[in-house]
C-alpha cells in the first residue's frame, strides 16, 4: 500500500481541563486538496497547530512521508516541507512585503554569517537568486508593485495572499491554509477558489485547508472531515458531508 | 530604467564618499584644535556609539529585552586592561594579594587585548544565550541582569586576578580619537552590513513574530542566541576600548545602571534604528557634560541653590518619560538615514525617477 504524505494516528491535545482535539486521525495523499470545517472552537486551527509542530500533542502521532515528525521543531518540520498560514494573520508588521517573503527563503538559502555579512560574491549571488524567487512570487499573488511597503500597511485580503506568498516561499510539498477566503466577498472567494487549484498544480502541492465558506470547500475539495468540540464526527465527499445528518446537527444544532 | 539606477547608485557612493572624506577631515581637525577635555567628550561618544548599537542590536533589533550590558562590558574592560599592562604595571597594582601567575607575563599590543575582549564577552553571551534564551520578556530581562550583577560580584572578589574592589590603575592610554571612532565605524558598518543581510531579516522577524519566524523556517532559539552572542562581543570591545580611555577601572563603573544609561541612548534615538542609536549616542553623550552645571550650585537670579549632584539624571529621566510617553518610536523609529531619504524631505535635489521603480542593478537594490 502506499503511504500518504500526511497522516496523523489518535492524536490527542488537551488545554488544562479543555479537550480541544481529541482521536484525531486524518489521511492525506499527495496532491489532494482536503478540507477541514467545524463550528467555532471545534478544534481546526488546533489540529493545524499540532501537525505543523506550533503545539506538541499531548497523546498519538504525526506522520509526515512516513516520517514521525510529532516531536520535531517547528522550523524542522518546515524544512521537510509543510507550510501554513494563519487564520489571525501573522506577518512581519515592521517588514516590507518583499522582506516578509525574503524571510521565508533564509531557510533554503544555504548561507551563513561569515559570508553574508562580508558581501562574499558567493552570497550576493544567493541573495540575487531569492530576490528573484521573492518577485517572481510576488507576481503570482499580485503584489509584486506593492514590494516596498509595510506589510501591515496592505488591505486585509492582501494581507492574506501575502501569507500564502510567504509559505509558499518555503518551498512546502504539504501546504496548510487556515480560513483563506475569510473577510472576502463571494467573488473575491471565487478568484481564491482558482487561485489555489492554480498554485496546487503549478508547485505540485498538496493543500489542507480551513474554511468557513461552503461554496469554497464544496469546490475544491475532494474529501473533507468534519470536526465538532474536537471529535472527528464526519469524514467524506462534499456530497457525503451533506447528507450526513451528524453535521447538519453540528452545524444547526438539534434537529 | 536600468540607466538611471546605475547614476543613482553612484550618486549616493559619491555622497557617501564624500561625506567619509569629510568625517576624516573633521577628526583631524577636531584632533588638532581641541583641549584634552574636549578630546575625552568626543571619544567617549564614539565608546557609546557601539555600546548603543550593540544593545539595539539584541533589544532593537532582535526584539529580546536584555539588560545585562553592564556585565559585558566590565568582562570586556577587564580582559583588554589585563592583557595590555606590562607585568610591572600588573605587580605594582596587585598589593594585597599577588596576581595569578598565568596572567603576569601576558602582555599583548592593543589590537589583538581588543579583539580577546570582544571574544570572551562574545562567548560568555553565547553561554547566557544558550541558557536564557528559553526565556521571554520581563523573565529574561530579570536572568540577564542578574547575570550582569553576578559578573560584577566575581570582579569584586576574584582578588588574585581582577585585583578586586581597589580596581586596577594606569592603564596605558590607547583609546585614542583613532582607536575610538575608528573603532565605532567599524561596528557601524559590520551592524549595517548585518542587518540588511539575510540574517539581520531573520532576527527582525523574530522581533515582529516569533511564531510566524519559526513557522517560516528561521531556528529561533539558535539566531537569539547568535545575536546575543555578537551583542556581547561588541560590548565586550567597548568595555575594552572605555578601560583604555578611563585608564583606571574598578568592578563599581560596571553596576547595572551602567546598563540603563545605555537604553536611554537607545530609546531615545529609536528603538530598532542604527542612525537613531548614532546620534542619540552622540547627543546624550555631549549633553550630559554641557549640563554637568545643573548638578553645580544654579543661580536663578533672585535666589541662588546649593549644588544638587544628580540633577542632570533627573533631566534625563524626564527625557525619556516624555519620550516614551509622547514618541515611543524615538528619534527616528526605525527608519535609516540615506541619501534617498535627504532627497526626499528636499534637502537634496530629487532624483528622476521614483525610488519605487523596478529596475535592480545590483547590490544596492539588495535590502
Ligand atoms: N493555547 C490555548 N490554550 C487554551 N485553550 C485553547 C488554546 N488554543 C485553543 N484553545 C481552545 O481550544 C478550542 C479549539 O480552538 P480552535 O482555535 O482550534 O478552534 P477552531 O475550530 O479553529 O475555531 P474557529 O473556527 O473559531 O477558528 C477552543 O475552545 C479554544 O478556546
Ligand atoms: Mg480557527
Amino acid at each position: 500500500m502506499m503511504g500518504a504524505l500526511l497522516e496523523t494516528l489518535d492524536v490527542h491535545k488537551q488545554f488544562g481541563g479543555l479537550v480541544a482535539v481529541s482521536a484525531f486521525s486524518i489521511r492525506v495523499e499527495s496532491g489532494e486538496i482536503v478540507g477541514l470545517i467545524g463550528p467555532n472552537g471545534a478544534g481546526k486551527t488546533t489540529s493545524f497547530n499540532l501537525i505543523t509542530g506550533v503545539y506538541k500533542p499531548t497523546r498519538g502521532r504525526v506522520l509526515f512521508d512516513g516520517r514521525d515528525i510529532t516531536r520535531l521543531a517547528l522550523h524542522d518540520i518546515t524544512r521537510l516541507g509543510i507550510a501554513r498560514t494563519f487564520q489571525n494573520i501573522r506577518l512581519f508588521k515592521d517588514m516590507s512585503v518583499l522582506e516578509n517573503v525574503l524571510v521565508a527563503q533564509h531557510m533554503r538559502m544555504g548561507t551563513n554569517l561569515f559570508e553574508a555579512t562580508l558581501r562574499l560574491p558567493s552570497y550576493l549571488r544567493k541573495e540575487k537568486h531569492i530576490h528573484e524567487q521573492a518577485r517572481a512570487l510576488l507576481a503570482e499573488v499580485g503584489l509584486d508593485a506593492l514590494e516596498g511597503d509595510k506589510a501591515t500597511s496592505l488591505p486585509y485580503g492582501k494581507q492574506r495572499r501575502l501569507e500564502i506568498a510567504r509559505a509558499l516561499a518555503t518551498e512546502p510539498k504539504l501546504l496548510f491554509l487556515d480560513e483563506p477566503a475569510a473577510g472576502m466577498n463571494p467573488q473575491e472567494s471565487a478568484e481564491l477558489m482558482d487561485f489555489i487549484l492554480k498554485i496546487r498544480d503549478q508547485f505540485q502541492l498538496t493543500i489542507v485547508l480551513i474554511e468557513h465558506h461552503m461554496q469554497v470547500v464544496m469546490g475544491i475539495c475532494k474529501r473533507m472531515y468534519v470536526l465538532d468540540y474536537g471529535v472527528t464526527i464526519a469524514h467524506g465527499t462534499p456530497e457525503e458531508i451533506q447528507k450526513d445528518p451528524k453535521v447538519i446537527e453540528a452545524y444547526l444544532g438539534a434537529p | 530604467m536600468g540607466m538611471t539606477n546605475i547614476k543613482s547608485v553612484s550618486r549616493n557612493t559619491w555622497l557617501t564618499l564624500c561625506a567619509s572624506l569629510a568625517g576624516i577631515i573633521l577628526l583631524f581637525v577636531i584632533e588638532e584644535n581641541f583641549d584634552r577635555f574636549t578630546m575625552q567628550i568626543f571619544k567617549l561618544c564614539a565608546i557609546n556609539v557601539i555600546l548603543a548599537l550593540s544593545l539595539n542590536l539584541i533589544n532593537g533589533f532582535t526584539g529580546l529585552f536584555s539588560l545585562g550590558h553592564a556585565g559585558f562590558m566590565g568582562i570586556g574592560a577587564y580582559t583588554c586592561a589585563l592583557l595590555a599592562m606590562t607585568p610591572a604595571q600588573k605587580e605594582a597594582n596587585f598589593i594585597l594579594q599577588p596576581i595569578v601567575p598565568w596572567l603576569l607575563d601576558v602582555h599583548l599590543p592593543f589590537l589583538p587585548a581588543l579583539l580577546a575582549s570582544g571574544l570572551v564577552a562574545g562567548l560568555l553571551g553565547w553561554l547566557l544565550g544558550v541558557v536564557a534564551m528559553r526565556l521571554r520578556d520581563d523573565y529574561l530581562a530579570i536572568a540577564t541582569l542578574g547575570f550582569s550583577e553576578i559578573i560584577r560580584v566575581v570582579l569584586t572578589n576574584a582578588q588574585p586576578i581582577t585585583n578586586g574592589s581597589l580596581g586596577l590603575k594606569g592603564l596605558p592610554r590607547y583609546t585614542t580619537m583613532w582607536w575610538a571612532w575608528g573603532s565605532a565605524i567599524v561596528v557601524t558598518v559590520f551592524l549595517v552590513l548585518l542587518i540588511k543581510s539575510s540574517y539581520g531579516r531573520a532576527f527582525k522577524s523574530i522581533r515582529d513574530n516569533e511564531i510566524a519566524s519559526e513557522a517560516m523556517g528561521i531556528n529561533v532559539f539558535g539566531m537569539k542566541v547568535l545575536s546575543f552572542a555578537i551583542s556581547s562581543f561588541l560590548a565586550g570591545i567597548a568595555g575594552g576600548l572605555l578601560a583604555h580611555y578611563l585608564t583606571t577601572i574598578d568592578p563599581k563603573q560596571f553596576f547595572f545602571l551602567k546598563t540603563f544609561d545605555i537604553l536611554l541612548i537607545v530609546v531615545l534615538g529609536g528603538v530598532g534604528s542604527i542612525t537613531g542609536s548614532i546620534i542619540a549616542a552622540i547627543a546624550v553623550t555631549a549633553s550630559m557634560e554641557l549640563l554637568r552645571f545643573l548638578d553645580g550650585p544654579l543661580n536663578f537670579g533672585f535666589m541662588v541653590t546649593s549644588g544638587t549632584p544628580g540633577l542632570r539624571m533627573v533631566f534625563f529621566s524626564a527625557l525619556l518619560m516624555i519620550v516614551v510617553i509622547f514618541r515611543q518610536q524615538g528619534l527616528m523609529g526605525t527608519s535609516e538615514f540615506s541619501w534617498d531619504a535627504l532627497a526626499r524631505i528636499g534637502l537634496l535635489p530629487r532624483r528622476k525617477r521614483s525610488h519605487r521603480s523596478n529596475g535592480k542593478t545590483g547590490k544596492e537594490r539588495v535590502e
